[in-house]
């Protein structure tokens, strides 16, 4: 566990996580995050605690009479052991590896010797891997809702600090960004957002459409 | 059975809870199953019908996630979490995997060391009192504040609505959680 971590996850989105509410890709971003840092699978552990404590103190429903004894009865019923396959492969920790389904990701071109990879598109936003070169930049971009990017590998600075393996930047809405990787090494991040990306710049908007993001 | 000594040099076993679930962890003891049964699956069903749960489905989640409960005893670390949040843990996956048809992804399981299933006496019994004060912090809500941190819990907030949701004191249990965290990083290195 790197114990250089110094950009976490806020509570809230940890607390939404532990509670369901979390939409899918920023539920990747969060479960692995918490996989690379401990704080912050401190953190998730306690709002589990206040989430368990919820639970203790829950008005109680009557069962009907023949639950207990449905239960009881399967007890000695046969394990189907489940493979949910969530170990590290390469950079790419358990839930990410997971989202990868084992295969390595697929790489399209944006420019700029950019390249994304998208793991995962709905209505609630998008996960998706972003390879940067080292030493090169991101398009300039703003974003609707929140954005958040987790490093993988490399690092990277932007106007609001720098950030390394196991780092998670938060950008709102209103922020506009030049993230530049690292020299030396390409940088490797994670980034779901909850609305689509926007670059500033005339020719990567234009192309935006053919790119999905 | 485990106990540590107390403040007052008495010793202090676990709480019935954390006992019954090393029991089915341990011994596959199906009377401390139904005693956790009978404690935890009327105030599940509660749970799961605030949660949206149709009545006629409520039940069936219930048996689901008692039947979990059985088949992951050996997941069960008191540790690092208490019985009760690690139920709940339990209960909002299987109530996810109903609401959105495919599982929420997960962090990657702690591997715990098999050669010590004795759980560090001071670190559970700590554990267990800092999810009491947890408990009573919340017992002292009034109404409203509950209701809402019911609501975070239950996942009907969003996170921008959870942020000034929580208020109830996390900072210390946070901070029991990780001491857990390292002493299990710590073997683990040792292990190797």
């Amino acid at each position: 566990m790197s114990e250089q971590i110094s950009h976490h996850i806020p509570d809230a989105l940890i607390a939404a996580y532990a509670a369901g509410s979390l939409s899918k890709a920023y539920s990747l971003v969060v479960a692995t995050h918490v996989s690379m840092c401990d704080t912050c699978r401190a953190t998730l552990l306690a709002h589990e605690a206040a989430g368990g404590a919820v639970l203790d103190s829950f008005a109680e429903e009557p069962l009907s009479g023949s639950l207990r004894a449905k239960v009881m009865d399967r007890l000695d019923d046969p394990i189907e052991v489940e493979t949910v396959e969530n170990t590290r492969d390469g950079i790419y920790p358990g839930p990410l590896a997971a989202a990868l389904r084992a295969k390595k990701p697929k790489w399209k071109k944006l420019g700029g010797g950019v390249s994304q990879c998208i793991i995962d598109m709905d209505r609630e936003g998008s996960a998706r891997l972003l390879h940067i070169p080292a030493g090169k930049p991101v398009p300039e971009h703003s974003h609707g809702g929140l954005e958040l990017t987790l490093v993988l590998q490399g690092g990277f600075s932007d106007e609001t600090g720098h950030f390394d393996i196991g780092d998670v930047e938060v950008a709102d809405g209103e922020l506009e960004h030049i993230p530049t990787a690292d020299p030396g090494e390409d940088c490797i991040c994670l980034a779901a957002t909850d609305a689509p990306l926007r670059f500033s710049g005339l020719v990567p908007r234009i192309l935006q459409p053919f790119f999905a993001i | 059975m485990a106990t540590s000594d107390g403040p007052n040099g008495k010793a202090q076993p676990f709480s019935e809870q954390t006992l019954w679930m090393l029991a089915i962890r341990d011994r596959r003891d199906k009377s401390a199953f139904g005693k956790l049964f009978d404690h935890f699956a009327p105030r599940l069903k509660g749970f799961v019908i605030r949660s949206g749960a149709p009545a006629g489905q409520a039940e069936d989640i219930v048996q689901d996630v008692m039947m979990s409960v059985w088949r992951k005893a050996h997941m069960f670390d008191p540790e690092r979490a208490q019985v009760s949040s690690w139920i709940y843990q339990i209960a909002r996956n299987r109530q996810i995997d109903i609401l959105r048809k495919e599982g929420r992804p997960m962090p990657e399981a702690l591997k715990a060391e098999e050669n010590d299933t004795e759980p560090d006496a001071g670190q559970v019994l700590a554990l267990e009192q800092e999810t009491d004060v947890l408990r009573e912090a919340l017992n002292r809500l009034n109404p409203d504040q509950r209701e809402m941190i019911e609501k975070a819990y239950l996942g009907e907030l969003s996170h921008s609505d959870i942020a000034d949701a929580t208020g109830l004191p996390l900072g210390t249990i946070k901070s029991r959680i990780r001491l857990g965290l390292d002493r299990l990083r710590h073997e683990l290195k040792d292990l190797r």
